[in-house]
C-alpha cells in the first residue's frame, strides 16, 4: 500500500519557474536519503516534463509528494495542464519524435530515468504525466 | 448452561503456561544455544499474557478485532528476531504451535462434562491459534528476507573493486552477471574512481562475467559512453572465445568500444596511450 | 539580462557554467560563444560544467550544437568537469553529445585542446598579441 507523507504542490507559468522547482524536488530527494545518482535522474525527468509543460501547455501545475510503500520511499511528481493533449501517445513517446524542433528525447528519456511513468492525455483537455523515483531503484 | 471461553483459559493461565513451557523444553528441536530457557520463558508468558488478556466471548472468532494487535505485534517481533538469530522455520512454528496443544488440553480437561460447548471451543481455539501460526511464518520469512536483502546489498557493494593500476590508469574486475542494478553500482563506483584519482582510462575486465547477451553488453556500452561523457576513454579486457562467439551471433556492436583478449593488452594499449614504455633493464655488460 | 561571461585566453574562450541554467540562459550562452568564435577568432572552445548537477535533453542539445557550430568555424570544444551522475543521466536519456570532446577537468581540457590545435595548423604562431577585445 502507498501512502502519501508530505505534499507540495507548484505552479509552473514561466522559464524561470523552473530552477527553483528542480531544487525543490532537489530537497525532498535530499530529505528521503536518495542517492546522488537517483537524484540526478529524477530532476533530469522533472526538467524535461516541466518543459514539455512549459512549451506545449504554457506552464500548468507541478505536484510533488513523498510516497512509501513497505521499506521503501520515493518521490512522486505528478505534472498536470490545461494544453493542447497529445494525439498520439504511443508515437510520442518514440525515442526522436518530435513536433517541436527538440531532439524528441523528452518523454522516452524521462521515462528511461524513472522507475514507474504514467501517462494520461485527451485531446483539447490536457495532459497528466506522473513519476516515480524510488529511494532504491 | 454455555461456559465463557475466554474467561476460562484466562483462570487457567498458569497450568497453560507450564504446560506449554513442559511441551517446549521436551520438543526435540529446543534450541538452548540460541535462547536460554528463562529467556524462553519470559517470552512465552509475555505472548500468552497479551492473548488471554486480548480475547472475549465475542472477538473470538474475529481475528482482525482490535485486542488483538497487541498480540499480532508481541509474535511478529518474536518470529523476526528468530529469524535474524538463525531459528529455523520449524523450531519457530513449534512455539506457537505447542501453545495450541497447551490451550487444547486445558479446554479437554475443563470441559469434559460438556462436549457440545468442547466442541465449539476447540474449533474457534483452533482457528485462532493457526492465525497465529500464518501470522509467524509470515514475518518470519520476511525476517529471512531482509537478511538476504541485507546481503545482496552487501555482496553488489564489495565485488565491484576498483584498483589503480598505474597513474591514470584505473581497472576494474567484473566478477559475476551483469544485471541493470549492479551496473549501476559499477558505473557509479568507477566514475567516482576516475574524478577522485583525475585517471584518464579506465579497463573494465569481463573475464569474470560468465555469459554475455544483448543486455549485459548493452550495459557494458553504457558503461563505456558514461566513461566517455566523463573524459576518460573506456578499454574492455577478457573477451573470451566464448563471449566473443556469442556477441557476433547475437548481432551486437561492439565496434565503438575498444576491446582487447586479456588485461595484460589492455594495460599495454593503455601505456601506449599515455605514451610510456614498459623496458627490461639490460644487465650491465661486462667489460 | 543575464548573461553567462565567457573569457579569453589566448587562442582559446572559457565558458564555466557557475549556475544551473534555465532554457534563455543557455540559448544565450549559444549566440554569444558562437559570436565570439567568429569575433575573436579563436581555435578552441572549453566550457567547465562541473557545477551544474543536473543536463537535460535541452542543455545537452546546446552543447552539442555549440560544438558542432564551432567546427564549422573552425574552432574546437571540450567539455570538462562532468559530474559522474550527470554522465550516468546522459547515457540513460539516450544522449551522446556529439560534437564535444570531453576532458576530466580544465587542466586536462586545455591539454586537449592544444594537442588538437597543434594537430591542425602548424603556420599561425603569431596572433597571440594585438586585439585585445573585451568580453562585452
Amino acid at each position: 500500500m502507498r501512502i502519501v507523507l508530505n505534499k507540495d504542490t507548484m505552479k509552473i507559468e514561466k522559464e524561470q519557474d523552473v530552477v527553483p522547482f528542480r531544487n525543490r524536488v532537489k530537497e525532498y530527494a535530499v530529505k528521503i536519503g536518495m542517492s546522488v545518482v537517483n537524484q540526478t535522474k529524477l530532476i533530469t525527468a522533472a526538467s524535461e516534463l516541466v518543459r514539455n509543460m512549459l512549451k506545449y501547455a504554457n506552464g500548468g501545475i507541478t505536484v510533488i509528494e513523498v510516497i512509501s510503500e513497505g521499506r521503501n520511499s520515493g518521490i512522486r511528481l505528478t505534472f498536470v495542464d490545461k494544453g493542447p493533449g497529445i494525439k498520439d501517445i504511443a508515437l510520442a513517446m518514440k525515442d526522436g519524435f518530435s513536433t517541436g524542433k527538440s531532439l524528441g528525447l523528452g518523454l522516452p528519456g524521462a521515462k528511461r530515468l524513472v522507475n514507474e511513468f504514467e501517462i494520461k492525455s485527451s485531446v483539447g483537455e490536457g495532459t497528466t504525466v506522473s513519476i516515480i523515483k524510488w529511494k532504491n531503484g | 448452561m454455555k461456559q465463557d471461553i475466554s474467561k476460562l483459559l484466562q483462570k487457567k493461565r498458569k497450568n497453560i503456561l507450564e504446560d506449554w513451557m513442559n511441551s517446549q523444553l521436551a520438543d526435540a528441536g529446543l534450541r538452548e544455544d540460541l535462547m536460554s530457557n528463562d529467556e524462553l520463558r519470559e517470552q512465552s508468558a509475555e505472548l500468552l499474557d497479551s492473548l488471554l488478556k486480548g480475547i472475549t466471548e465475542k472477538n473470538l472468532t474475529d481475528f482482525n478485532a482490535e485486542a488483538f494487535a497487541p498480540v499480532y505485534e508481541i509474535l511478529s517481533g518474536i518470529s523476526i528476531s528468530r529469524a535474524r538469530q538463525g531459528f529455523s522455520p520449524r523450531e519457530t512454528g513449534v512455539f506457537v504451535f505447542s501453545l495450541k496443544d497447551a490451550l487444547l488440553k486445558t479446554l479437554v480437561t475443563e470441559l469434559q462434562n460438556d462436549q457440545e460447548t468442547l466442541m465449539q471451543a476447540l474449533v474457534t481455539i483452533n482457528k485462532l491459534l493457526d492465525n497465529l501460526g500464518i501470522i509467524t511464518f509470515e514475518t518470519f520469512i520476511k525476517g529471512r528476507e531482509e537478511v538476504i536483502l541485507r546481503q545482496t546489498d552487501e555482496i553488489a557493494e564489495i565485488s565491484t573493486p576498483v584498483i589503480q593500476v598505474w597513474d591514470g590508469i584505473l581497472a576494474l574486475p567484473i566478477i559475476g552477471t551483469l544485471d541493470s542494478a549492479r551496473t549501476q553500482v559499477v558505473m557509479e563506483n568507477l566514475l567516482q574512481h576516475i574524478v577522485e584519482t583525475g585517471s584518464t582510462i579506465a579497463i573494465l575486465d569481463i573475464s569474470g562475467v560468465p555469459a554475455v547477451d544483448s543486455l549485459v553488453a548493452q550495459h557494458i556500452i553504457k558503461t563505456v559512453a558514461a566513461t566517455r561523457l566523463m573524459g576518460a576513454e573506456c578499454i574492455i579486457s577478457g573477451i573470451r572465445p566464448e563471449i566473443a562467439q556469442t556477441v557476433v551471433h547475437l548481432g551486437i556492436d561492439l565496434s565503438n568500444i575498444m576491446t582487447k583478449a586479456t588485461l595484460a593488452n589492455a594495460l599495454k594499449h593503455a601505456f601506449s596511450m599515455l605514451r610510456l614504455d614498459v623496458k627490461r633493464i639490460q644487465k650491465e655488460k661486462e667489460k | 539580462m543575464d548573461r553567462i561571461p565567457i573569457l579569453r585566453m589566448g587562442k582559446f574562450l572559457l565558458v564555466t557554467i557557475q549556475i544551473d541554467l534555465y532554457d534563455r540562459l543557455a540559448t544565450n550562452l549559444e549566440t554569444d560563444l558562437v559570436y565570439m568564435v567568429n569575433k575573436t577568432g579563436a581555435k578552441g572552445v572549453l566550457i567547465d560544467i562541473s557545477a551544474l548537477s543536473i543536463v537535460d535533453s535541452f542543455m545537452g542539445r546546446i552543447l552539442g550544437n555549440i560544438g558542432s557550430m564551432a567546427r564549422i568555424m573552425d574552432a574546437e570544444t571540450v567539455v570538462v568537469g562532468m559530474q559522474p551522475a550527470v554522465a550516468i543521466t546522459l547515457v540513460e536519456l539516450g544522449l551522446e553529445l556529439k560534437g564535444v570532446h570531453t576532458a576530466l577537468n580544465v587542466e586536462k581540457g586545455m591539454e586537449l585542446l592544444r594537442n588538437k590545435i597543434k594537430d591542425l595548423d602548424y603556420e599561425e604562431e603569431d596572433e597571440i598579441e594585438a586585439n585585445e577585445d573585451s568580453t562585452e
